[in-house]
């Protein structure tokens, strides 16, 4: 009857399947498009017994700058641990978004208060536009920004804001704007595999091989 | 019928109300349907000079709850408004005559009353098989309402069924079921939905049309007055949603302090009406409060939204999930895998062509590469 209605089932119903399918995938065609590729054997005299646990450190001193380089990033680094907590506490801790983890895979936990998701999604909002504005004002990283950046930026963007909007009733009635979060959504998660934003599960992976091999020749990591 | 000249006043005179009864009457109804004070004045001038509209109340697919649920209305009562405010021409239900003599009495009431009278349709109508589906005294719903629309001053569809389609629309709507605005698309149909709607919400949108004319609708065409804000924002369970307690299940200790019950498929966020205000039975409760969710009746398809006790926000589609992403896995997994090779083929071929172009034997089989 109303288009409106219809946006959320739609956004509810076949867009959040393909969505789904379109994800999983793509994840699982990318990683193993990328594990499988052929790679030459490293016939070095290994430096340590076992390269691997260097893979596992890597990927946790990994999550913050080298000293050397702090005065320089650190700033950055930090707002860019706001976006990211703020997102996941926004997309692990709001009881609706654990009640459609439930409904797809059926794990579930305590959710957090409406106040805790608000402050977080406003700091994550905040910090996505901070870190906007550093990629088209800084010169290098602007000339290493490509169409994909930006995309993704938009895509992780939308959600966040028509989630905000939807709760607090502004510019539209609550059922577009719920139906328009979910398609921006849906949009995020077919995006992912092939983008940047593929980071999410790759970080492991690329941390983990670059540590261990870096290892392997006995470098710091 | 012949009782177009009788004002409502004079009803009321009649009735042996005074004046101040027939004030307070407009007073109630006013702030009823959430009116200024001011209103309730001009409600009480417009009908003290306002003839006693004929009323012809149609049912077609329809179960009758809407007409129960009207005849339990409190303010005003479905008696004060057929005694008092309407002359309630023709409904088979409440009407003592049947068959023919009923028949006759509606089209003697139309008559007298053509283009003036108030056309209440309670029920989807069927147009499938040539409308055969629902047929009184040989003649089709479908016909039957084209035809009464004709003469109408206004036509007010209550219920879920008449306004949006309601049950006899939901899949597979076998007998082609349609909403009244479906049928009569060249005026506007005030839309009174809920299954059933609320009664003080159908009598008080009579009353309001008697006063004021055509309320002011929202895009499915109901009145902002009752359907102006949604039962989540209204619950006195809202509180709870945003402290995150809810009940898990109907028993559970969340269930037993009154928690919200979103969990448990409350439509309340996506459903318009006045539940949460002005409630059933004299304002006694409403289904929340009675420790179920909202079903969002009162909202087009409302019965094909994947399940009344799925949350709003889980996927609608009952499609099997484990075997589908599983599927999708290992669709990824052969393309990547698919990938791998030929890129690995494709280094070899290029190899051997580079030597081939240096003059030199095509390289061995690197024993190194993994």
């Amino acid at each position: 009857m109303s288009a409106e209605t219809n946006l959320l089932d739609f956004a509810r119903g076949p867009a959040l399947e393909a969505a789904l399918i379109i994800l999983v995938f793509g994840i699982f065609w990318r990683l193993v498009g990328v594990l499988a590729l052929p790679r030459t054997r490293d016939l070095s005299e290994p430096r340590v017994r076992h390269a691997w646990l260097g893979g596992v450190k890597t990927i946790f001193t990994r999550m913050w700058p080298r000293r050397e380089f702090r005065p320089r990033i650190l700033h950055w680094e930090a707002v860019s641990y706001i976006f990211h907590i703020g997102l996941a506490v926004v997309i692990l801790g709001l009881v609706p978004h654990i009640l459609l983890i439930r409904d797809i895979t059926g794990l579930s936990w305590p959710g957090l208060p409406d106040g805790v998701i608000t402050f977080a999604a406003g700091a994550a909002l905040i910090s996505l536009l901070a870190l906007l504005a550093h990629r088209v004002t800084h010169p290098v990283l602007r000339q290493i920004s490509n169409f994909d950046d930006y995309f993704s930026w938009l895509l992780v963007f939308t959600p966040l804001l028509t989630g905000l909007m939807a709760y607090y009733h502004l510019g539209g009635r609550y059922e577009d704007l719920l139906g328009l979060h979910m398609l921006s959504a849906e949009l995020l998660l077919a995006w992912l595999p092939f983008s940047k934003l593929a980071h999410t599960v790759f970080f492991l992976f690329s941390r983990g091989v670059t540590g261990a091999v870096y290892s392997r020749r006995g470098a710091r990591i | 019928m012949g009782e177009l000249e009788e004002t409502v006043l004079d009803a009321f005179r009649r009735g042996g109300l005074s004046r101040r009864a027939f004030l307070k009457f407009c007073a109630a109804t006013a702030s009823l349907l959430a009116l200024p004070p001011a209103a309730a004045t001009a409600m009480a001038e417009t009908l003290a000079r306002t003839p006693r509209p004929t009323v012809i109340y149609l049912s077609y697919q329809e179960c009758t709850a809407c007409l129960e649920s009207m005849t339990r209305s409190f303010s005003p009562t479905i008696e004060h408004l057929i005694f008092n405010n309407i002359s309630l021409a023709f409904n088979d239900t409440l009407q003592a005559a049947a068959g023919e003599a009923a028949e006759a009495a509606r089209k003697e009431a139309m008559r007298q009353a053509w283009g003036k009278y108030i056309l209440i349709v309670d029920g989807a109508v069927p147009m499938g098989a040539g409308g055969a589906y629902c047929v009184a005294a040989g003649q089709s719903a479908v016909d039957d309402l084209r035809h009464a629309a004709q003469g109408a001053a206004a036509i007010i569809a209550v219920g879920t069924c008449a306004a949006f389609g309601g049950i006899p629309y939901a899949a597979p709507n076998p007998t082609g079921a349609v909403p009244v605005s479906e049928v009569i698309r060249d005026r506007p149909v005030i839309n009174v939905s809920g299954c059933p709607p609320i009664p003080e919400v159908m009598t008080g949108v009579v009353v309001y049309y008697l006063s004021f004319g055509m309320p002011a609708l929202d895009h499915q065409g109901r009145p902002l007055a009752f359907y102006g804000n949604s039962i989540h924002d209204r619950c006195y369970r809202r509180p709870f949603y945003d402290e995150g307690r809810f009940a898990h299940t109907f028993d559970d200790e969340g269930a037993r302090n009154g928690w919200c019950l979103y969990e448990l498929g409350c439509k309340g966020p996506v459903t318009y009406n006045a539940c949460a205000t002005l409630k059933w039975n004299q304002g006694t409760s409403f289904p929340i409060q009675s420790g179920h969710g909202c079903l969002g009746c009162s909202e087009p398809d409302f019965w094909d939204k994947g399940g009344f006790y799925r949350p709003l926000s889980a996927a609608t589609g009952h499609w099997p999930r484990g075997e589908v992403l599983g599927a999708a896995a290992l669709g990824g997994v052969v393309v990547g895998a698919g990938m791998a090779a030929l890129a690995r083929s494709h280094q070899k071929t290029s190899a051997a062509k580079t030597a081939k172009e240096a003059g030199s034997p095509p390289p061995k089989e690197d024993p190194h590469e993994r």
